[in-house]
């Protein structure tokens, strides 16, 4: 064990593998070539349409140990990786490491197969119950959680390998080109499965939806697909939608909007070429709301809407408002519609997103990200992995990749929920290092990181209710009382990774 | 006060709580909470005051909490005591 930069105590070996500690955000660098796989060659006449699912196991050659992958753009409508379990247990097969882009609640399913020997260990992060019980000691599989652009680091860098990717291809034809656009499953930009499809040894595309050769626009492109096979049904693209996506009619919501817009507007950052990122979140739209009355109102002409994107991004496009939209994954069906029919509104791969290791990812170009937060402590430090029970519950998405990012990361959050004060001493679990973050916003006031001095004396002169960081914790605590911290046995479940591989928090066991 | 018979107040909603308060012999306090292991000594430190100044010594007070703040379980066990009499 080590102390990391931000004095969490963090394993160098986890799972049988090395990691580096957390330092700071922005001065590790890789000393690697790409990782890669093998140089194929296939007979010009072969076939790849092999059949059904297990028949594409059989043909992906997937044995004990190995690694496989999919990809998270059905969100909790994916069926493809309970299946994709269910058919390697029933072939014999164990030992296996998921790598996918991301793991949800209807997931839940595959805990009897981590309980069996099938699934051994998660390369990536999770949300919902199989993360409970990993914390809670009662199932063992060490798992590694990673931002969107740390996933994609982790293939193209090798430090992943995935043997097999198992990709759910929506529209695709029988020699393995495919897009998200259409058909019964579809589920919008690929994003996640770029980096699987260009490093995993073997990728298989899996379809509900075989139509004829070429399917076009080609998303993923024939030369990097192995096999194709079918299923009845990949998921349900109704359930990509898994959080409210309307406008908070909550006034504490509200009023942290406000706040947030001006913010926004004392960043000076509100001017032709405006980019900008926000979640799902009833209050994150609730700004984009404001942002866009802003825009209209000043005549700016925006640069890109970036990141899920949400068919309230999509209106403002047709509005004229951005000129382009990049999407790595569609989060409602509005921008499942768009994607397919709109030129600007471009699919962006993982890396392309947020890996810190390429030669620039988008989300360097973004002015302005809107981020939610479980917890945020008085160094800024925001935990969006672990939840008050102390138990890992949600996966990290985009989010350090975007606070490292964008030139302003504003994180809106209510003061209180269900009496968890949002700032306090320290957070559970650091997900993203308050160095990259900002400014915090609530309902009761506004936290500006001393990073910031031009824009907290802005602030100050709008009449805005800033306040020291402290003075807020004090403020909140003040009615919640101070939370007692919660207690861990010294047992390591999992990782947290930061956006560059390094370790920035330890996950342990929660004390009965 | 004495309770007299079983009655409660609240709902169980988020930062709500449930209080169900019934006749016994002595006194027993039972809290569950979403933030029991971070408020739970608070909850019941709130709740043990609220019987103690109401003179209540004897009963069996169930807490059902949802998150919710100090002067609102306060008002629930205050108004299940009520409904109890």
């Amino acid at each position: 064990m080590v102390k990391n930069s931000l004095g969490r105590l963090v394993p160098e070996v986890f799972a049988g593998k090395t990691y580096t500690p957390y330092k700071d955000p922005w001065s590790l660098q890789p000393h690697c070539k790409r990782g890669t796989r093998d140089i194929k060659r296939i007979d010009h006449n072969a076939k790849k349409l092999v059949g059904n699912l297990r028949d594409g196991i059989i043909a992906s050659g997937l044995k004990d140990g190995m690694t496989i992958s999919t990809h998270h753009a059905l969100r909790n409508g994916d069926h493809l990786l309970n299946q994709l379990v269910k058919e390697i247990d029933a072939l014999g097969i164990r030992d296996i490491k998921i790598a996918s882009s991301s793991v949800h609640a209807i997931h839940s399913e595959i805990i009897p197969y981590i309980r069996k020997g099938v699934i051994t260990g998660l390369e990536c992060g999770v949300n919902g119950m199989i993360g409970e019980l990993i914390s809670k000691g009662e199932l063992d599989c060490p798992v590694v959680v990673r931002s969107h652009g740390g996933r994609a680091r982790s293939l193209i860098t090798g430090e992943v390998l995935v043997d097999v990717a198992f990709l759910a291809a929506p529209y695709c034809d029988e020699y393995g080109n495919f897009n998200g656009f259409y058909g019964p499953s579809a589920c919008g930009s690929l994003g996640y499965a770029i980096p699987d499809s260009i490093h995993a040894r073997k990728v298989v595309a899996v379809t509900d939806n075989l139509v004829p050769y070429p399917a076009v626009p080609v998303g993923i492109p024939q030369s990097v697909v192995d096999f194709v096979v079918t299923v009845k049904s990949l998921g349900d693209p109704k359930k990509i939608v898994s959080t409210s996506t309307r406008i908070t009619t909550d006034p504490i919501g509200l009023q942290t909007a406000k706040y947030a817009a001006m913010v926004i507007e004392a960043s000076g950052l509100m001017k032709d070429g405006f980019s900008f990122q926000t979640g799902t979140g009833g209050i994150s739209l609730a700004v984009a709301d404001h942002v866009r009355n802003m825009m209209r109102k000043g005549k700016i002409k925006g640069s890109f809407g970036c990141g899920g994107i949400t068919g309230y991004f999509v209106d403002m496009l047709q509005e004229g408002l951005f000129r382009a939209l990049f999407d790595v994954q569609c989060f409602d069906l509005k921008a499942v519609e768009s994607i397919g029919r709109n030129q600007n509104h471009q699919e962006m791969s993982a890396s392309m997103y947020a890996s810190p290791f390429n030669a620039g990812a988008v989300v360097n170009r973004l002015d302005c990200v809107i981020l939610s937060a479980t917890e945020v402590d008085v160094d800024f430090n925001v935990n969006v992995n672990t939840e008050s029970t102390g138990y890992l519950l949600h996966n990290t998405g985009g989010h350090s990749d975007c606070a490292a990012g964008a030139k302003l990361s504003i994180i809106v959050a209510p003061a209180i929920r269900g009496r968890l004060p949002i700032i306090r001493d320290r957070v559970t679990t650091v997900t993203t290092p308050g160095e990259t973050i900002g400014v915090i916003v609530t309902e009761r006031g506004i936290a500006v990181n001393d990073k910031f001095p031009e824009l907290k004396e802005e602030l100050i002169k709008r009449r805005a209710p800033v306040k020291d960081i402290r003075q807020l914790r004090d403020e909140i605590y003040a009615i919640t009382g101070a939370p007692r911290p919660l207690e861990f046995e010294d047992k390591v479940v999992g990782l947290v990774e930061y956006r560059d591989g390094s370790i920035i928090d330890a996950i342990r066991q929660v004390k009965k | 006060m004495k309770i007299m018979k079983k009655s409660q107040a609240g709902t169980s909603q988020s930062s709500d709580l449930m209080v169900v308060v019934e006749p016994a012999n002595e006194l027993r306090v039972e809290v569950e909470s979403t933030v029991k292991r971070q408020y739970g000594h608070l909850i019941k430190a709130v709740v043990e005051k609220t019987l103690a100044d109401s003179g209540v010594t004897a009963g069996i007070i169930r807490v059902n909490d949802r998150g919710a703040l100090d002067y609102a379980i306060k008002a629930r066990v205050e108004t299940a005591l009520q409904r109890a009499q």
